[in-house]
C-alpha cells in the first residue's frame, strides 16, 4: 500500500530556484517559503511541471505568529501521490498577500475565509469580502490581540463578564 | 422585437427545507434559467478555531463532534490522529482496529442520510429517507451501546478510544451487517433503477475532472468525476493498508454518478466492517497518554477520508497545553467551490439537486 | 319501476317516492325540482364534508405505512381524531395577508377555488336514480370545470407578491393546460366507444354489455390517470407545490384556515377525480350483479377509495418530475397515445355499428386487441423516452486501487 510521500524542503527548493529565480526566502524540512511577489509564478510552475504535478490544493491556512501573518499552501499530486508544503509571510501592519485564485480554483473561498478572520488581503482575488461574518464586523477575530485585555498577552475571552462564586447559591467554590 | 426582460433575484434559504441547514443562496433567474448564483454562509459560524486556542488538546475533541455533526466518529477521528502525530503517540492494535470499525460505522449512517436526503430533495416525499433510516437508526443504536450517545459522539480521544466495546454489542452488530446487503439490494431496485430518478438526477450539476481538481473537490465529489483518489488507499492511516476494499468511481460527474458513488460507499464499508470485525485483537484500547498533553513545538497537516471528503487538521504547537493555531480543512465548505460553475445554465429545481447531491454539512461549512 | 322508498340500495328511490307524493299533492313542477335538487346537493355535501375529514386520515395513515412507519395514532383510536386536531388547529391560527399583496383577489383565491372542485360532484351518477343533474353533455362539464381551476391557482399565486408564489403558479398554468389535451383525448376514447357524454349513460353502457370499460380502453385510463395526477398537483406531478423547492409554491403566503382551505381543495379534487375514473372506466355503481345485495353507491364509493388509494400509492413512491420534463411528458408522450387510442376506438366502433355485428363477438376481440395494442405502444414509447439512460451504466465502477493518469495520459483503468 502506498503512503503519501512528502517532498522534503530543500528538495523542492532546488526544483523551485531553477525555474523561477529569487522565489526562495526560507527553506525548512517540512516546507518552503517563498518571496510574496514570485508565489503565483511558483505555484504556476509546480502545477504544470509534469514530475512535480501539484494540481491539487489540499488547504491554505493562515496562523498570526505575533509578529508577522504565515499562510500555509499544502499541495498534493493526486498522479504522483507526493505533497509538498509553501509558506509565505506578511507583516502586520498591512497584510497582502497574492491571490493563488487564478492558480487554483479551490483557493477562493478559503483565502475568503483567511480575509474574513485573519484579515490579510488577497490581491489579484476576483471575489474578496468576508464570507462568515458580516460586513461591517469591527476587526478581524482571529487575530492574537483581538479582544486583548490591556497591556495584553493572551488573547482570549477574559473581557466576558464571569461568574462570582456562589452566584447561584450553594457552595463557593473556589478553584 | 424583442422582449424586454429582467432578471429576477430569489433567495433560497437560509430557511428552507432543502438546503441541509442554514446555507443561503442567491440566485438569478432568468425565468426558470440561472444565470448566477453566489452563496452565503456564516449563519451557523461559531468560531470554533478561536475558540479552540483556550482549551487544550483533549477538551478540543468535542468541538470536532459539533462540526460534521452527522459524522462525528471521522471528525474525532482526524483530530486526534493529527495530534498523535504531532506529538508522538502510539495507539495500540485494538484502539485502531476499533477507531476503523466505527468510522466506517459512520459512513454508513452519513450516507444513508446523505443518499435519503437527496431522493427527497428530488422529490419523493422522505419514502426512501425513511427506508435508510431504518440502517441509519440501527448504527446510532450502536453508537449509544458504546459510548453513550447517538449524534455528538466524543469516543475516539487522543491515544485510542474512550471505551471498549460491551459484550452485546457484537451480537447486534452482526444482525446488522447480516441484513444490510438485503437492504441494500432492496434500495438498488427501488432507486437505482427508477426512471424519474434518473431523469432528475442524470447531466444534472456535471463537474468534470479538471475543474474537479482545480477546485479541490474531494469525496464523492471528486470520485463522481472519474478520478479514482481515496486517502484510506493513497495515504492509509489506522489499519486500512489490511483492509481490502475497492474505490467506487462514477462516470461523468453528474448528480447520479455522486449517488451510485455514495451507494457503492455503502456496500466497501461494510466490507471494511466484516474484516475488522474478523481481525480485531484483544488488548488495551489506547495508548496512555499524560493529562495535561503538550506536543513539542511544531505543525503538521493531516487528513482522513471522511463520508463528505477530505476532512484535514492544520494544527500547530507551540509547546503549551493548548494549540497555538488550529484550523480545519473542512469538505463541505471547500466541496462548495465549484458551485457557481455547476449551477449557471441549470433550473431552480436542478439547482435543489445539485445542492443535495454536493451533500454539505453546515455545520462544517460555518465551523 | 318504482321500489319502495326504503330501498337503499339506491338513495335516488326516497328522493323518487317524496317528489311523487308532492306531485300527487298539487304542488308546481318547480317547487318539486327545486325540493328534490335540495336534497340531493344535501347529500353530496355531507358526503364532501365528510370526505374531506376522513381523507386527511386515509392519506396520512397510507403515506405512513408506505413508508415503513405507523401513520398518526396517538389522537383517538388509530389516530381517527387527527382531522379533528388538524382542523380546530387550522382555524385557531392567525390569517395573515401579505402586506403588499392585491387584498381581494388574495382573498377571493381560496373561496373562489372550491367552486370547480364542488361542482363536479353534480354530473356523478352514484346509483341508478341518484344523479344530481343528469347533463347529456356530462364528459364536457366535467372537462370544462377543469380548465377553470387553472384560473385560482394563478390568482392566488399571483396575489401573493412573492417570487416562489409567482414561480409555482407560473409552473401551474403551463401545466395544467398541458395536461388538457391528453385528459379530453382519453375521455374522447371512452365517449366514442361508449357513445354517449352522459355519465350515467355511460355507467348504463357497461352495465348493458355486461363489462367494464377499462377492458375495452387500457389506455385512455392510463393517460387520464397520468393527466389527472398532473391536473390535480398531486405526485409525481406536485411541482406546484413542490415542498423540498419552491416550499409550497403558490399557496405559500397563506396561513389558516384560507391554506386549510387549498387544503380540502386538493382533498376535493382527487375525490372528484377519483370518481370520475370510477364511473367512467370502473362501471361506477355497476359490479357484475353485485348492486342486487350491496347497495351501488357503496360500492362506487369503495370504488372511488380504491382510485384514491392508487393516487395516494404514486404519491409515496415516485419521486418528482421537473417542470420541463412534465411538459415533455405531456405533449411528446401521452398527446399521441390519446391520438392513437381515439383513432382505434374510432375505428372499432366503425367496424361494430357498420357491419352491425352481434356485441358478444365483437367486444372480447376489441377487447384483447386494445389491451395489446396499448402494452406495444406503452414499451415503444417507453423504450423511446427513455433511450439516453442506456448511454452510461446505472452502477458505480469499482477500482481497486488509486489512479489519477497525468493530464494528456489516457486514463490507465
Amino acid at each position: 500500500m502506498p503512503a503519501t510521500k512528502s517532498i522534503s524542503g530543500p528538495q523542492l527548493a532546488e526544483r523551485i530556484s531553477g525555474a523561477v529565480p529569487d522565489a526562495v526566502e526560507e527553506t525548512a524540512d517540512g516546507w518552503v517559503q517563498l518571496r510574496p511577489q514570485s508565489l503565483v509564478d511558483v505555484c504556476r510552475y509546480l502545477r504544470d511541471d509534469r514530475e512535480i504535478d501539484g494540481r491539487y490544493l489540499n488547504s491554505v491556512s493562515g496562523v498570526d505568529k505575533f509578529d508577522y501573518f504565515e499562510v500555509a499552501y499544502h499541495v498534493t499530486s493526486l498522479s504522483h501521490n507526493h505533497t509538498f508544503a509553501l509558506k509565505v509571510r506578511a507583516d502586520h501592519e498591512q497584510p497582502e498577500v497574492p491571490s493563488v485564485v487564478p492558480v487554483w480554483l479551490g483557493a477562493h473561498l478559503q483565502e475568503r475565509e483567511i480575509f474574513d478572520l485573519l484579515g490579510i488581503r488577497f490581491t489579484g482575488h476576483p471575489d474578496l469580502k468576508r464570507l462568515f461574518l458580516w460586513e461591517g464586523f469591527p476587526g478581524h477575530p482571529l487575530r492574537k490581540d483581538f479582544m486583548a485585555l490591556p497591556g495584553g498577552e493572551h488573547p482570549g475571552l477574559q473581557r466576558f463578564p464571569k461568574e462570582e462564586p456562589g452566584q447561584w447559591g450553594g457552595e463557593a467554590r473556589v478553584d | 422585437m424583442s422582449i424586454k426582460t429582467e432578471p429576477m433575484v430569489v433567495n433560497i434559504g437560509p430557511q428552507h427545507p432543502s438546503t441541509h441547514g442554514v446555507f443561503r443562496m442567491r440566485v438569478t433567474l432568468d425565468g426558470e434559467r440561472i444565470t448566477d448564483a453566489e452563496m452565503v454562509v456564516g449563519y451557523l459560524h461559531r468560531s470554533m478555531e478561536k475558540l479552540a486556542e483556550e482549551r487544550t488538546w483533549t477538551q478540543n475533541i468535542p468541538f470536532t463532534d459539533r462540526m460534521d455533526y452527522l459524522a462525528a466518529m471521522t471528525g474525532n477521528l482526524s483530530y486526534c490522529l493529527a495530534v498523535e502525530k504531532l506529538a508522538g503517540i502510539d495507539v495500540p492494535e485494538r484502539g485502531q482496529y476499533l477507531r476503523v470499525l466505527f468510522a466506517e460505522l459512520q459512513r454508513i449512517a452519513s450516507h444513508a442520510m446523505a443518499n435519503g436526503t437527496f431522493v427527497n430533495d428530488c422529490g419523493a416525499w422522505q419514502t426512501p429517507l425513511f427506508y435508510m433510516f431504518r440502517e441509519r437508526e440501527k448504527i446510532l443504536d450502536l453508537f449509544e451501546m458504546v459510548c453513550g450517545a447517538r449524534l455528538t459522539l466524543n469516543y475516539i480521544r487522543i491515544g485510542g478510544v474512550a471505551f471498549d466495546l460491551p459484550d452485546e454489542f457484537m451480537p447486534q452488530l452482526q444482525a446488522l451487517v447480516d441484513e444490510l446487503p438485503d437492504r441494500m439490494d432492496e434500495y438498488d431496485s427501488l432507486l437505482l433503477d427508477n426512471e424519474i430518478l434518473l431523469m432528475r438526477s442524470r447531466d444534472v450539476g456535471i463537474v468534470s475532472p479538471e475543474l474537479a481538481m482545480n477546485a479541490s473537490l474531494t469525496g464523492p465529489m471528486l470520485r463522481g468525476s472519474g478520478i479514482a483518489w481515496d486517502i484510506r488507499k493513497a495515504d492509509p492511516y489506522c489499519v486500512y493498508d489490511r483492509m481490502d476494499f475497492d474505490i467506487p468511481v462514477g462516470h461523468q460527474g453528474d448528480c447520479y454518478d455522486r449517488f451510485l458513488v455514495r451507494m457503492a460507499e455503502i456496500r466497501q464499508s461494510l466490507r471494511i466492517i466484516k474484516q475488522a470485525m474478523a481481525q480485531l485483537p484483544p488488548g488495551p484500547f489506547a495508548a496512555q497518554v499524560p493529562l495535561s498533553l503538550r506536543p513539542p513545538a511544531g505543525e503538521i497537516y493531516s487528513r482522513i477520508e471522511s463520508p463528505k471528503g477530505e476532512l484535514g487538521f492544520y494544527l500547530v504547537s507551540d509547546g503549551g497545553p493548548t494549540p497555538f493555531r488550529w484550523h480545519v480543512r473542512s469538505p463541505s465548505l471547500i466541496n462548495l467551490s465549484a458551485l457557481r460553475e455547476m449551477m449557471v445554465g441549470q433550473t431552480v429545481a436542478d439547482a435543489i439537486v445539485t445542492l443535495g447531491s454536493i451533500d454539505i454539512n453546515v455545520g462544517e461549512v460555518d465551523r | 319501476m318504482l321500489a319502495r322508498w326504503y330501498d337503499f340500495r339506491d338513495l335516488g328511490n326516497g328522493v323518487a317516492r317524496m317528489a311523487q307524493a308532492l306531485r300527487d299533492a298539487g304542488a308546481p313542477d318547480g317547487v318539486v325540482y327545486a325540493l328534490t335538487a335540495l336534497a340531493g346537493c344535501l347529500g353530496i355535501l355531507i358526503f364532501v364534508g365528510l370526505t374531506a375529514i376522513v381523507n386527511i386520515w386515509v392519506e396520512r395513515r397510507l403515506i405512513g405505512r408506505m413508508q415503513v412507519r405507523r401513520g398518526p395514532n396517538r389522537l383517538g383510536p388509530w389516530g381517527l381524531l387527527q382531522p379533528v386536531a388538524d382542523a380546530i388547529k387550522l382555524i385557531q391560527k392567525e390569517v395573515l395577508t401579505p402586506r403588499a399583496a392585491d387584498g381581494t383577489v388574495f382573498a377571493l383565491a381560496p373561496i373562489l377555488i372550491f367552486v370547480p372542485a364542488m361542482l363536479a360532484f353534480a354530473v356523478l351518477p352514484w346509483g341508478e336514480k341518484m344523479v344530481l343533474a343528469d347533463l347529456n353533455v356530462g364528459v364536457l362539464y366535467l372537462l370544462a370545470l377543469g380548465s377553470t381551476s387553472a384560473i385560482m391557482v394563478f390568482m392566488a399565486g399571483y396575489a401573493s407578491n412573492n417570487k416562489y408564489a409567482l414561480l409555482g403558479a407560473m409552473r401551474v398554468i403551463a401545466m395544467l393546460i398541458s395536461y388538457e389535451i391528453p385528459s379530453v383525448l382519453a375521455l374522447l376514447g371512452v365517449v366514442v366507444f361508449a357513445g354517449t357524454m352522459q355519465l350515467s349513460g355511460i355507467v348504463q353502457f357497461q352495465d348493458f354489455y355486461w363489462s367494464w370499460l377499462i377492458f375495452f380502453q387500457p389506455l385512455a385510463f392510463l393517460i387520464f390517470l397520468l393527466a389527472s395526477t398532473a391536473e390535480l398537483n398531486r405526485s409525481p406531478a406536485d411541482i406546484a407545490e413542490a415542498e423540498s423547492e419552491i416550499v409550497a409554491g403558490y399557496h405559500i403566503e397563506y396561513s389558516g384556515m384560507k391554506f386549510g382551505l387549498f387544503y380540502a381543495v386538493e382533498l376535493v379534487n382527487s375525490m372528484s377525480v377519483s370518481a370520475v375514473i370510477a364511473a367512467l372506466f370502473l362501471g361506477g355503481w355497476w359490479t357484475f350483479g353485485l348492486e342486487e345485495f350491496v347497495p351501488g353507491w357503496m360500492i362506487f364509493i369503495g370504488k372511488l377509495y380504491a382510485v384514491y388509494f392508487l393516487l395516494i400509492w404514486f404519491r409515496g413512491t415516485l419521486p418528482r418530475f421537473r417542470i420541463d420534463q412534465l411538459m415533455a411528458l405531456a405533449w411528446k408522450g401521452l398527446l399521441p397515445l390519446g391520438l392513437a387510442n381515439v383513432l382505434l376506438s374510432a375505428l372499432e366502433v366503425l367496424i361494430w355499428q357498420e357491419y352491425d355485428v352481434s356485441a358478444g363477438i365483437v367486444l372480447p376481440i376489441f377487447a384483447v386487441v386494445n389491451f395489446v395494442l396499448a402494452g406495444v405502444l406503452l414499451v415503444a414509447f417507453m423504450r423511446v423516452m427513455t433511450r439516453s439512460f442506456e448511454r452510461l451504466p446505472k452502477r458505480a465502477r469499482l477500482v481497486p486501487d488509486i489512479s489519477v493518469p497525468l493530464p494528456g495520459e489516457p486514463a490507465t483503468a
